[in-house]
């Protein structure tokens, strides 16, 4: 079974730093050493912008692309098992990149394909490639990975990316702060997972007075369907909305990252600041793919 | 005292009697070792006193001896279940089940979004023993079915 990149889980420290390391390489400099090979990029359901950050990064390279970008008029709506589909698409592509809307589907497909598969979202499970620009964003940032003071705010229950962020970031003796609605709070298990390698966290309600010890203020979106309530949501959804008068006090080295797309929670005015960084994070998502692929085929 | 004992362990000649079920899982034993499509004579006990739990059940089947992968489908929600291999009216082995680290194809997992539950695939799970319990971890979905929401797939379905 060739290496793949199917959870965050699959790489280790090392891995993870090669990447960050590879991707600084590639934003400096674009060579061709794909050149020959072909990439698939399988979406069962769309992502526009997660499948053109991939088939840019591996254009970038010098990789062919094939694919298709959503399941209709594909043999997969005509009933054709995952199965089926995984084992024709790597008799043709040396990596397949899919997303798929059933959570597990991702690991399946690399259990049975004979090409590494690297996983761009496996429902709400997985997206281990948001994982690794959002810790190129952070090196980047600050020049580190190390000690650092990640506050992380909004939908921290069913957020997949904190999620996975957490767990790659706890190699890195990381102090963690959670900031959400009661509603949306960081899952136990995670919060397990912090106490059992002894990574101090703490717990808030308040977004404005708990943010300016913050190396990383990392925002998500708060949607309207997590709520089994929807007077709950009313009551959150302009709570936890990042203004710029909330930034005076914080960190001069400061930056603030989104998975985007974003909806309200960071006010239009917080965009010129030059901690927004959410714009550059979404252009490393390049590089951090660039790195990604390449280090699965290309050594 | 003596005659009521003897009810409860009538014997058998040759067979398996298998001890120490929670009384409340009884049938989900029978269910899942497909005893209903046994032809083989079989009796059941529940509500029985017990050392080890708070209420046990017993099944003693005739002329039928059941494999590892049977017995770890019990594990999962008997796990203090004994499983006592009878010869000639002899108990000739004792075997205790044990929850395996691994868990495959017999559970079923509880995500309703899990691709398990979508595609002609074996499932796996990881076993996690806690102070909530025995959980199972997803190997593909990474979620974790925990005995409430625990489904045994029955060996004929
Ligand atoms: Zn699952």
């Amino acid at each position: 079974m060739p290496k793949s990149l199917v959870s965050i889980h699959d790489f280790s420290k090392d891995e993870l730093l090669y990447i960050v390391k590879q991707a600084a390489i590639f934003e400096k400099d674009h060579r061709p050493v794909l050149k020959g090979k072909v990439v698939a990029t399988i979406f069962f359901e769309p992502s526009t912008r997660t499948r053109l950050s991939f088939e840019t990064a591996a254009n970038r390279l010098g990789a062919r692309v094939v694919g298709f970008s959503d399941a209709d008029n594909t043999s997969v709506s005509k009933g054709e098992t995952l199965k089926d589909t995984i084992m024709m698409i790597s008799n043709y592509a040396d990596l397949i990149v899919m997303r798929h809307p059933r959570e597990g589907s991702a690991r399946y497909a690399s259990e049975i394909s004979r090409v590494p598969v690297i996983n761009a979202g496996d429902g709400a499970n997985q997206h281990p490639s948001q994982t690794l620009l959002d810790m190129y964003s952070i090196q980047k940032t600050q020049g580190r990975l190390d000690n650092l003071t990640i506050t992380m705010v909004g939908d921290l229950k069913y957020g997949r990316t904190v999620h996975s962020l957490l767990q790659a970031m706890s190699h890195f003796n990381t102090r963690f702060k959670f900031i959400a609605p009661p509603e949306l709070r960081m899952p136990e298990e995670y919060k397990q997972y912090l106490s059992e390698r002894g990574l101090p966290f703490t717990e808030h309600t308040e977004l404005a007075e708990n943010i300016n010890d913050a190396d990383i203020l990392y925002m998500t979106r708060v949607q309207r369907e997590r709520f089994s309530d929807p007077i709950e949501y009313e009551k959150v959804k302009n709570v936890y909305v990042l203004k710029n008068s909330f930034l005076k006090d914080t960190k001069p080295s400061m930056k603030i990252l989104h998975p985007l797309p974003r909806v309200n929670e960071i006010s239009a005015d917080v965009d010129n600041n030059p901690k927004a960084y959410y714009f550059e994070q979404a252009r490393n998502g390049v590089f951090a793919r660039m790195a990604i692929i390449h280090y699965l085929i290309g050594r | 005292m003596e005659r009521e004992k003897q009810l409860k362990v009538n014997a058998i000649k040759d067979g398996t009697v298998i001890d120490r079920i929670p009384s409340s899982q009884l049938f989900r034993v029978i269910e899942i070792l497909s005893l209903e499509d046994c032809d083989s004579q079989i009796t059941f006990g529940m509500n029985l006193e017990s050392k080890h739990l708070e209420s046990k059940a017993i099944i003693k089947i005739s002329e039928r001896f059941f494999e590892d992968d049977d017995i770890n489908r019990i594990a999962l929600i008997a796990p203090e279940a004994k499983f006592n291999i009878i010869k000639d009216y002899e108990v000739v082995e004792k075997r205790q089940v044990t929850v395996p680290d691994a868990i495959v194809g017999i559970a079923k997992c509880f995500n309703p979004d899990c691709i398990t539950n979508h595609q002609p695939i074996t499932t796996r799970f990881a076993t996690k023993h806690t102070d909530k319990g025995l959980l199972l971890v997803c190997h593909y979905c990474e979620k974790v079915t925990d005995e409430h929401n625990l489904k045994i797939i029955s060996k004929n379905t």
